[in-house]
């Protein structure tokens, strides 16, 4: 028999409770995303900003000595800084070219066949950890480029901006050919009765209308190299040093933070904190290419929708 | 410009492709290749089952497996079932506001924020403000935070397949929001789901970076104590404050010490951990190619 009268008012009163609790349940679910995001800020905020008390800005961020470990302490984020931007230009100097040029290759000329094996089989490979990818710029990589440029030390810039220009191509890859293939068919068709040929209408036609989206994917890949750790801080070396030389070792924000935490530091000194201080620079860099990016891609995407 | 100059100029342009690309594949393929030829022979079931050992001759990655796979089931309790909720709740629920836009567009930036700075986070507030300590415990929710996007947008992905009429359907017999989510939606969703989870997983399994940040590297010489007793009440949950090591912690360790005999360690741990995440990944990729091309209909 069904519940009638008060029975069924009772039911479906259990019912609509059952149903908000869930409900808060899943949104406690998904405000913990956002507690995520807003604990990063927040610690790195708060760590950094006793270090700017006791340092101040000015100092850590014009400083050419970063050494806080030292008797003679040395606050200037800039050595770490030279680093991750050497490797950065060294790892998209080979990102760029491989990925773009791979990018229009599957998304316009490749036959499916290759396509749809292709694409898998990179996905797969990049997603090896990374220490290995450090593992292979240290014992391979170095001493191959050590065999014909015997100035280059042990530990250097090159070999891991390499490595990780190769690491991160097929992230430019993958953004670039959705880029490419977010371009209307009709712009395509029109080039072809044109009389041009495909060559042409790639790299005059759909390269230049896709540009927005393939810049957002370069600008993309420039944030993950520079908040990779684990390759530079195997095969980069460990000590902070100022300038661009590629082929002496210097350690990047990301392998000076992981270097650094693994020592027993006391919580709330100055060398405590200034790691957090160097997350926060990091963080705001990344941070601002990825919004970059994601500008970039969005008018890609207004552009043609 | 003849026409033979110009289908001339059509192949060239694809030979440079295919050239980037091919270059691409065997420069990553290397790496594997590498591992196997430098790790191949060390690799063997007495590297298996043997402890850590100061002679590189007798070190094996029994502590390194064991604490992989505490971490990890440390991670996927804490983060399959929040990344899912999370996602049900943004798919399905949530209404068209500010603050629902705000955690979409904190969840696309959480995934790009350096994995490193998730170890800081830990570091600060799970090591030292909640004295968890370098433990199994704190590495694992590191980790389930740095997952947590990765499961989400792939559980989305996997929900916004699912035809309305499902939904529909379920509603015109009665069924309530939840009884339409729990019965129909997610079990409808479950291949894109699963591959959401599984590729977290095998991203968890070969981090580094955060937990180098969280401070945790040692000598581990020892096992955690067992998580079941057969005392009541049965479950033993110290071995959640234990020290601990993972695979890629012991490959990074290895590979950087003065003795280049335990370089041959750490292409065999190395060979391990691409063999295993190679074959996951796989996996996932295959299970997705299936959700998405069904050859039949269900």
């Amino acid at each position: 028999m069904r519940p009638q009268g008060q029975a069924l008012e009772r039911l479906l009163a259990a019912r609509r409770l059952r149903e908000r609790a869930v409900e808060a349940v899943l949104w406690a679910c998904a405000a913990s995303a956002l507690a995520v995001t807003l604990g990063i800020v927040w610690v790195l905020v708060s760590n950094a900003w006793g270090f700017f008390g006791e340092v101040g800005v000015v100092e850590f961020l014009a400083g050419t000595r970063w050494a806080p470990f030292f008797m003679q302490p040395g606050y200037g984020v800039l050595p770490l800084l030279t680093a991750t931007a050497t490797v950065t230009v060294i790892a998209l100097c080979v990102a760029v070219p491989l990925g773009t040029a791979t990018a229009i290759y599957l998304a316009e000329f490749a036959p499916a066949r290759v396509r749809d094996t292709a694409k898998p089989v990179l996905e797969l490979l990049s997603g090896l950890p990374t220490v290995l990818f450090g593992y292979f710029a240290l014992l391979v990589v170095t001493p191959a480029l050590q065999a014909v440029w015997p100035g280059i030390a042990t530990f250097n810039l090159l070999a891991p901006g390499l490595v990780i220009g190769v690491m991160v191509s097929p992230m430019i890859i993958s953004l670039a050919e959705e880029a490419l293939s977010a371009v209307p068919d009709g712009l395509r068709e029109a080039a072809m009765a044109m009389g041009a040929s495909r060559r042409t209408t790639v790299l005059r036609v759909l390269l230049p209308a896709a540009l927005p989206g393939v810049s957002a994917a370069w600008v993309l890949a420039a944030s993950r190299v520079a908040g990779e750790t684990m390759v530079v801080a195997i095969a980069g070396g460990q000590t902070p040093r100022l300038g661009f030389d590629p082929t002496e070792a210097a350690a990047t924000i990301t392998a000076y933070i992981a270097r650094v935490a693994l020592g027993d530091l006391p919580p709330d000194s100055t060398g405590y904190q200034g790691l957090f201080a160097a997350g926060l620079l990091l963080f705001v860099l990344t941070l601002g290419l990825n919004i970059a990016g994601l500008v970039f891609r969005r008018r890609l995407l207004r552009r043609w929708s | 410009m003849s026409l033979a100059r110009r289908r001339l100029g059509d192949r060239a342009a694809a030979a440079v492709g295919l050239l980037a690309l091919l270059c691409l594949l065997l420069a990553l393929a290397a790496v594997f290749v590498q591992l196997l030829l430098d790790g191949g022979a060390r690799l063997g079931l007495d590297f298996i089952v043997s402890m850590a050992s100061r002679d590189p001759a007798r070190a094996g990655v029994l502590p390194a497996l064991v604490g992989s796979a505490l971490v990890l089931l440390v991670t996927a309790l804490a983060a399959v079932p929040v990344g899912i909720g999370a996602a049900v709740y943004l798919q399905e629920y949530a209404p068209d506001n500010r603050l629902t836009d705000l955690i979409e567009v904190n969840i696309a930036n959480l995934a790009a924020v350096p994995s490193v700075l998730f170890g800081l986070l830990s570091l600060s507030l799970l090591v030292h403000g909640l004295a968890l300590g370098e433990s199994i415990l704190a590495a694992g929710l590191t980790l389930a935070m740095l997952v947590l996007p990765l499961v989400v947008v792939a559980t989305r992905e996997a929900l916004r397949q699912v035809p309305v009429g499902v939904r529909e359907a379920s509603y015109a017999l009665g069924a309530s929001r939840w009884q339409t989510v729990w019965r129909h939606v997610l079990p409808a969703a479950t291949p894109g789901v699963l591959t959401g989870v599984i590729l977290g997983l095998s991203r968890a399994i070969g981090e580094t970076a955060p937990l180098l940040a969280l401070g945790a590297l040692g000598f581990v010489a020892f096992l955690p104590p067992p998580m079941l007793v057969v005392e009541p009440p049965f479950v033993d949950g110290r071995w959640l404050s234990d020290p601990f090591i993972t695979l890629p912690l012991q490959i990074y360790d290895w590979l950087l010490r003065p003795d280049p005999a335990f370089r041959a360690n750490a292409a065999a741990a190395g060979l391990l951990l691409a063999g295993f995440t190679l074959l996951v990944n796989a996996a996932a990729i295959g299970l997705r190619w299936r959700s998405r091309n069904p050859t039949r209909q269900r």
